[in-house]
């Protein structure tokens, strides 16, 4: 059975706020609920499906459903950080193909730039954690397990940090046309070089920023979704895959994303060649080379020269990519990238992206999200969406 | 440039119960693993069940302590000292999440071959840390 067609995105919202001190998580939820409701021209009754991950306060979804007043038959907290909301998508075309629901809401929010989170920080997952007693005391944080992956591909493929630096150029020409964007300034490849080095290779350029903020999307059935008076966005391929070391088997040349595009392509019936925007998940620099080398849109060890010379600038470059500034400019809500990648990519096809970055006629579009640690264990999403 | 190893505060490994040997042998300065008699796969981090096979055959042995340096990074904001995570390659076969100390950090490798030492957390346990093995080739 594959979810090709049988569900499609009606209602897409991403928060206007980087910066909420004043509101709480659960506010800023129900706020991205709202706007991607009046996005799609429903309301709150209509949903019957519920979907969040970890972002969420409470158990599961049950406190945000309380505290907005969703009436659901159908709820599901899958949680595998910043890729948790493609796999939402996914699973929530599965639930209405199979009946469970038929107008599935999805949120995501938080306020990590208002808390003070970084990601140089130990963060801990809590008690009972069976590899934190492992990996805590070398300070194991986001950057460094991210920076050990750069450093592998560089020593492996010769990438440099001048090659990296151009993900995060290309992101910049993006996010000047967005005034919602954190950082608006176009920077250069020295710009980037010249950054404070974090942790080697990656510079504070190379990562993206922290910001307050969320998102919101609704995916529906075919019929209602030609009910409403948005533009058609089908979704037509999807898959999702963890990576881990099997017990110190480290390798740290290839994401998940082999085994998720893999699966969204097959089941799209496409290829890399068909797509004509990419979102792809940009924690830091490196996180857009690994997984465009996994998706196939070049060889293995040829990201870097792929990403160069403004490959990924929207009217320059053969693959336009997060051309909302992506999570190096424009926002990383609840240090959780996955949700503003399926949104710019249902504004690319919609035709609704900012008219100096909207990729003429965009009827294919990918949106890619990697969650946990590309250094450790993580979660890869593969999302393939089509206009009609 | 040069930034060498300082002493910096290590975080307590906030230990689950099995995890006693392994941190007790650090304490005597041995580095343990994890071997399965069902297998014959080594592990890191030490589970009570094999992750290749399941079987709970499994059986602390004495490491090497020697490896090569497989990937690191020196990390240089966030904290007030800079500090090098590193994955090392044990001669066993399997790659450990560790740090490199006691050298310049910005002499560090891939393919550097290291040892074994101890450092102690905050809370006075000891951790493996890894140290480059002079007179030892470099190799890939
Ligand atoms: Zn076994």
């Amino acid at each position: 059975m594959s979810i090709k067609g049988v569900a499609y995105i009606a209602g897409a919202f991403e928060h206007p706020a980087r910066k909420a001190p004043g509101k709480s998580v659960a506010q800023l939820h129900a706020e991205c609920a709202k706007g991607a409701l009046e996005d799609a021209g429903l309301s709150k009754d209509d949903i019957d499906g519920y979907f969040c991950a970890g972002d969420a306060p409470g158990l599961g979804g049950l406190n945000l459903a309380d505290y907005m007043g969703l009436r659901v038959r159908h709820i599901d907290s899958t949680e595998t950080g910043g890729s948790s909301y493609l796999i939402h998508v996914a699973h929530a075309a599965q639930a209405i193909a199979t009946g469970k629901c038929t107008i599935a809401l999805i949120t995501l929010a938080g306020r990590p730039r208002s808390e003070g989170s970084s990601g140089t920080q130990l963060r801990t997952y809590g008690v009972n954690m069976p590899d934190e007693p492992f990996e805590i005391p070398y300070g194991a944080v986001t950057v460094n397990l991210y920076a050990m992956t750069a450093m592998r591909h560089m020593y492996e493929f010769r990438t440099t940090p001048e090659q990296l630096a151009w993900v995060k150029v290309a992101a910049s020409h993006h996010a000047q046309h967005n005034p919602h964007a954190m950082l608006r300034d176009v920077v250069t490849v020295e710009d980037v070089i010249n950054s404070p080095m974090i942790s080697d290779p990656l510079h504070r350029l190379d990562c993206c920023v922290v910001s307050d903020g969320g998102g919101a999307l609704i995916v529906t059935r075919p019929e209602i979704a030609r009910s409403l008076a948005r533009p058609l966005v089908r979704v037509i391929g999807a898959g999702e895959a963890i990576h881990h070391h099997m017990g110190g088997r480290v390798d740290l040349t290839h994401s998940a994303t082999v085994w998720s595009g893999r699966k969204a392509f097959e089941e799209a019936g496409i290829t890399p060649a068909d797509i004509q925007y990419a979102s792809i998940y940009d924690s830091f620099t490196i996180t857009v080379v690994m997984q465009l080398e996994d998706l196939g849109f070049c060889a293995k060890g040829e990201g870097g020269r792929f990403v160069a010379d403004g490959n990924l600038i929207s009217g320059i470059g053969k693959l336009p990519f997060n051309t909302d500034g992506g999570g190096l400019c424009n926002n990383h809500p609840a240090n959780r990238g996955g949700m503003t990648k399926v949104i710019e990519a249902v504004r690319q096809l919609r035709g609704e992206a900012h008219s100096k970055v909207q990729v003429p006629n965009c009827s294919i579009a990918l949106a890619q999200g990697m969650g946990g640690r590309l250094g450790t264990r993580h979660a890869s999403a593969t999302l393939i969406m089509e206009r009609q | 440039m040069a930034s060498f190893y300082q002493d910096r505060d290590i975080a307590d490994p906030r230990m689950n119960p099995g995890d006693e040997p392994y941190f007790d042998a650090a304490s005597q300065g041995r580095l343990l693993l994890k071997r399965c008699s069902s297998c014959g796969a080594y592990h890191h981090y030490p589970r009570a069940l094999c992750p290749v096979c399941l079987s709970e055959a499994v059986e602390w042995v004495d490491s090497s302590g020697t490896g090569v340096v497989y990937s690191y990074s020196v990390t240089r904001k966030g904290g007030p000292t800079d500090y090098c995570i590193a994955y090392v390659s044990l001669n066993e076969g399997v790659t450990i999440l560790t740090n490199i100390v006691d050298c310049d950090l910005d002499s560090v490798r891939i393919g550097q071959r290291v040892k074994v030492v101890f450092k102690a957390t905050v809370g006075g346990a000891m951790v493996p840390m890894f140290s480059p093995d002079e007179g030892k080739a470099a190799s890939a």
